[in-house]
């Protein structure tokens, strides 16, 4: 069985640590704030200048001036702090972001992440998708593993416009957690029920199958 | 009356100077900390073929969604610009003209552009379609981009506090792109909630202190938001 949204994002959380600083994009990357675990300190970063993000507010709490970088409004979390747009992206491309987890349209085997810019589709702008992905050191990519049509995301080179070359090394995806490597993706979990020859025939890219690849258990 | 002493009385005098074709950085992120009423200022003037430097473009009717209606935007520098159906009419149809900017790369040219800096590499974009024809450099074995910063010919920026010499204080996340762009403007105007007198804000909270600031003008505000987002209380 593929992955939910939900247990993609539960996925994605067992990869968190206490005393992180964590940038989650727009989609299932938001979910992941639903699954962090019981006592473990994690600050959410919200590139619009906000470190420390909390719940969305009451009715009573709602505020113009307090929201997120998905122009949602939101709360400060206890021990927040707010600052301008270019400190905010100052602590992204300069690699103090611990974890970013973001999604996509392509990855491929070089680590290259295509995720703004469809050609003749209306493009509306890269925010800061290029930024953090240029930024951080830790990425994860969350996707589908292939479109609606059945055709693969997992490509030996992205098609569409780059958001940024090389940078990234982790997707999950909801058939499987996959490293990129000595340019292959390499197979290091599956979603329960899938089987490494359902993935490998669902990865376009050159897909490194090791002898033992654990299922992922939720 | 002080040399110091920034407050203007009408947001007539407040955008004096602005003409056709100039360049105007705004602050604001989405709808929040946008610099409402001189926006509607430049819509009540009717100035034409202007360039924008700002993050988004406001909404249909709202911010800078307003400086669509007579097409007085000719060119919008901006990282995200999907919450208009009429800009996306006037850029189909050739009407307008879009460079978009990486959010971070947008927010250091104007902290450049404001502190003297031409240019800078980043590595934002390097490989995308954002590097073309910019210069490539490598540094310890990664590659970067030159992007040259921006000023403007005015700056239009919301605060909360300040006083009258131009030292002011932004409101939670209204703050965002308002301080980089106080910096880069020719000529900075800054509209606030609320204006003290000098020596009432504490100076070291300071977020833009006055030496940015030409003009200081005391507004209301209809703040309005673009994703009401509630949990249940409780």
């Amino acid at each position: 069985m593929a992955l939910t949204r939900e247990q993609m994002a539960m996925r994605v959380a067992r990869e968190l640590q206490d005393g992180y600083y964590v940038n989650l994009g727009i989609g299932i990357p938001t979910l992941v704030a639903n699954f962090i675990p019981e006592g473990m300190e994690v600050m959410l970063q919200s590139e619009n200048g906000l470190l420390g993000m909390g719940p969305f507010p009451t009715e009573e709490e709602i505020d113009a001036d307090m929201i997120n970088a998905g122009k949602q409004t939101v709360t400060a979390a206890t021990g927040a702090s707010i600052f301008s747009s270019a400190e905010s992206f100052a602590m992204i491309r300069g690699g103090h972001v611990d974890l970013t987890v973001l999604g996509a349209f392509e990855v491929d085997t070089q680590g290259n992440i295509a995720s703004w810019m469809i050609p003749g589709k209306l493009i509306k702008g890269m925010g800061g998708a290029m930024d953090l992905v240029a930024g951080a050191d830790n990425i994860i990519v969350t996707m589908t593993h292939a479109s609606k049509h059945g055709e693969s995301k997992l490509l030996p080179k992205c098609s569409l416009p780059l958001t940024g070359a090389g940078c990234i090394r982790k997707v999950l995806t909801d058939l499987a957690y996959l490293e990129i490597s000595n340019g292959a993706f390499v197979l290091k979990e599956r979603a329960p029920g899938v089987s490494a020859e359902e993935i490998k025939e669902k990865t376009a890219g050159e897909l490194v199958v090791p002898d033992f690849v654990p299922e992922m258990s939720f | 009356m002080s040399g110091f002493d920034k407050v203007v009385n009408s947001y007539e005098e407040a955008l004096a100077g602005l003409e056709d074709n100039m360049t105007v950085i705004a602050g604001g992120f989405g709808l929040c900390g946008i610099p409402e009423n001189l926006i509607q200022q430049i819509k009540v003037m009717g100035t034409k073929g202007l360039t924008i430097v700002s993050n988004n473009c406001g909404v249909d009717g709202f911010g800078l969604g307003v400086l669509l209606e007579d097409k007085q935007i000719r060119k919008m520098i901006s990282s995200y610009v999907g919450e208009n159906a009429m800009f996306e009419k006037q850029l189909l149809a050739g009407e307008l003209e879009v460079e978009l900017t990486p959010q971070g790369t947008l927010a250091e040219k104007m902290r450049a552009g404001g502190a003297g800096i031409p240019a800078f590499y980043t590595a934002t974009g390097f490989g995308t379609p954002v590097a073309e024809g910019k210069e490539v450099r490598e540094f310890n074995g990664r590659s970067y981009i030159l992007e040259e910063s921006i000023t403007g010919d005015f700056a239009i920026v919301k605060g909360w506090k300040a006083d009258r010499y131009g030292n002011v204080i932004y409101r939670d996340t209204a703050q965002n792109f308002n301080p980089l762009a106080a910096t880069a403007g020719k000529i900075t105007i800054v509209e606030v909630e609320e204006i003290v007198e000098p020596g009432k804000l504490q100076p070291a909270q300071i977020h833009t202190p006055g030496i940015y600031v030409d003009r200081l003008i005391l507004g209301t505000f209809e703040k309005r938001i673009e994703q009401r987002t509630v949990r249940q209380s409780g």
